[in-house]
């Protein structure tokens, strides 16, 4: 082989990244980087491009400029190690097929052209769905999930992906506390097998207990490391400028809370 | 009837709409499930110029070269929507409608200058329009079974493929899949679906046999493979009843019978299915409604018992009326028969009066449990 690794050890290397549209840049020279084996966040306001950047970095939408490598190689060559779950409103939930029938979609990629889910990647993803807990409702219609219950589906999809680095859009966007709390769980397993995950979040509140890697994004990179580091309320106001009252009553009023609840300081 | 059937050209006729029932039924459901239900009244439209090119071309109605004409106008007025919402800020339906309108015009413009130029052969074109059933050769049936086949092997090999881009395309270009080029296949095959059905069913009322067989399967099944199939049979026995009743009755347009009765097929579909069906949503919202009103009147005497302090204390029906605001006589007759309220007399009263049965306590209670426990 005569490829030259660039930046190996890291698990997602982005530089110079920029994203726009219509002539609007979305995301303006970004250069970030993920070590392996983190539970990164990737937090910011509404519009502050963090959809925009996991799609870039999968293919999804085109750069304008910059390159993106995931465990030093172009992503073109990694998708075998690659797992995602998108937004959840990404897709029409009133499609006719089933729970188990979008799990089995998830192994697609390792199938190929022309080969048909055969009884093996059945077994995969009831499997990935007994994870998730949802194995009662394989044969669901999935229009008649409920919104928790379509996203541990699609947590399912990307667990049969078996991948090393996952990337999920806002997994925990409109779901109780029950489902958060297993969605974590799995996602605290997965990082303890030593995978990667970066994951769009939207609740500063839960950051510094669900995270232990950080990136601020509001069309530039804010900041970005451990987030004993990085959440630091200079940052939070940088991303979140206007909206500062509401976001420190958020992030700091909560971190009280529990400093007073639990006598811990943090 | 068998003397129908055995008639030479009803014979062609019928196998003709059963080759269109069945294909456009089957690619006319990724269409409609990725919401591109326009895109087939677009591609059908657009194929009018291409006939009308094709005729000139060849100088005569060859069926080939007619079809292959409305294929290639049709995939051109695609690549125009395609370019028209990327490159510029038309919305997608925006700009099928204006490649829809453009190219009609075309269409009509070239029609009326070929019957213009008096060409002998030029009546035929006419009926594709608004379709014409007698008019399908033998050898028609060969053009048109080749095209299905095509399409049709080519959905079998491309299922999940097709499955996939259709549900989730941010999901298929993550795992590497080409689905630009797919989303063009199956935009390509709608166009195919569009010719097989010119001559039966004609430019204007194509995209029905689109959208309509696939709407109606929709409603009766969960999953894509039998929504295909059920798409099918109807897209066939729509095209087989349509055809044939046009073929016998002389002078009936075959494009609109077919459409009549496929639009007959999706009217029952939207009311009868279970689940989906609209009889079934209100079947369900009058049970809901009605249980809702029994659960209310059970807490309302449980409620006045425990204020009354009397575990037998006789309600009147009339307050119970009031305080409902309806006619709780049929909720409480009910009841009655579930064993948990029963109708007593109140002396000196003459009204009827009622009370909650000991199991109706029991009932009561648990439902107020019930509210509790999701709050
Ligand atoms: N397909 C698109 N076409 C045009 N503009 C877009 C498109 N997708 C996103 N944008 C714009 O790009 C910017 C970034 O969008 P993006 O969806 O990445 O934000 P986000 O951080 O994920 O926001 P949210 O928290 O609301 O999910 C926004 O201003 C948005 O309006
Ligand atoms: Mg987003």
């Amino acid at each position: 082989m005569t490829d030259q690794l660039h930046e190996p050890q890291l698990a997602l290397h982005v530089e110079d990244l920029t994203v726009s549209y219509d002539g609007k840049p979305a995301l303006w020279d970004i250069d970030i980087d993920v070590p392996p084996g983190v539970m990164a966040a990737i937090v910011g306001p509404n519009g502050a491009g963090k959809s925009t950047f996991i799609k870039s970095v999968l293919g999804l939408v085109k750069p304008t400029a910059g390159h993106v490598t995931i465990f030093g190689r172009p992503y073109g060559t990694q998708r075998r190690k690659v797992g995602y779950v998108p937004q959840r409103s990404s897709v029409d939930w009133d499609f006719p097929t089933t729970a188990l029938d979008v799990v089995t979609m998830g192994l697609y990629g390792r199938l190929g052209w022309l080969r048909r889910p055969g009884r093996a990647e059945r077994e995969t993803a009831l499997r990935a769905l007994e994870q998730v807990k949802m194995q009662d409702f394989a044969t669901r219609q999935i229009s008649q999930l409920s919104g928790g219950q379509q996203q541990r589906v699609f947590l399912a999809r990307a667990l049969v992906q078996d991948a090393d680095i996952y990337f999920l859009d806002e997994p925990m966007a409109g779901v109780d506390a029950t489902t958060e709390r297993a969605v974590v769980a799995i996602l605290h397993r997965l990082r303890e097998e030593g995978k990667t995950l970066i994951v769009v979040h939207h609740d500063l509140q839960t950051v510094k207990s669900y995270f232990d890697w950080m990136v601020i994004l509001n069309v530039r990179p804010i900041a970005q490391g451990r987030v004993s580091e990085v959440y630091t309320a200079d940052n939070l106001r940088r991303a979140y400028g206007g909206q500062i009252a509401l976001i420190e009553r958020e992030a700091f009023g909560a971190d009280a809370a529990n400093a007073a609840g639990s006598g811990e300081h943090g | 009837m068998l003397d129908l059937l055995s008639d030479y050209t009803i014979q062609t006729v019928a196998m003709g709409a059963a080759l269109l029932g069945v294909s456009s039924g089957v690619l006319g459901c990724f269409a409609v499930l990725r919401r591109q239900s326009l895109l087939g009244d677009t591609l059908s439209h657009a194929a009018l110029p291409g006939v009308c090119l094709g005729f000139l071309v060849a100088g005569t109605r060859d069926l080939g070269s007619i079809l292959a004409g409305a294929l290639v106008t049709g995939a051109a007025a695609a690549l125009v929507v395609l370019a028209l919402t990327r490159l510029s800020r038309l919305k997608t339906d925006a700009a099928l409608g204006v490649a829809l309108s453009v190219s009609f015009a075309l269409g009509v413009v070239l029609l009326t200058y070929i019957q213009g130029t008096g060409n002998a052969s030029q009546g035929g074109l006419n009926s594709f329009l608004f379709g014409q059933a007698a008019a399908i050769l033998r050898s028609d049936l060969w053009i048109m079974g080749g095209i299905a086949a095509a399409s049709l092997a080519l959905v079998a090999a491309l299922w999940k493929e097709f499955k996939l881009v259709s549900f989730d395309p941010g999901f298929a270009t993550s795992l590497g899949l080409p689905v630009v080029v797919i989303e063009i296949t199956m935009t390509v095959m709608v166009a195919l679906a569009v010719v097989i059905g010119l001559q039966m069913v004609g430019v204007v009322l194509m995209t029905a046999m689109i959208v309509a067989p696939a709407v109606a399967a929709r409603q009766w099944t969960r999953r894509l493979g039998s929504m295909v199939v059920l798409s099918a049979v109807f897209g066939t026995v729509a095209g087989v009843a349509g055809a044939t009743l046009s073929a016998t009755a002389r002078g009936l347009s075959t494009g609109p019978l077919i459409v009549l009765a496929i639009s007959a097929i999706v009217f029952v579909s939207l009311l009868l299915s279970p689940e989906r069906g609209l009889l079934w949503e209100m079947a369900r919202r009058w049970r809901d409604r009605r249980s809702l009103r029994g659960r209310q009147v059970l807490t309302t005497l449980h409620a006045m018992a425990a204020e009354h302090g009397d575990r037998s204390y006789p309600a009147e029906l009339g307050s119970l009326d009031t305080y409902h605001g309806t006619d709780t006589r049929r909720v409480l007759a009910r009841l009655e028969q579930r064993g948990l309220v029963r109708p007593v007399t109140h002396a000196p009263e003459t009204t009827p009066h009622w009370e909650l049965t000991p199991s109706g306590h029991v009932e009561a209670r648990r439902l107020a449990a019930d509210i509790e426990g999701h709050q």
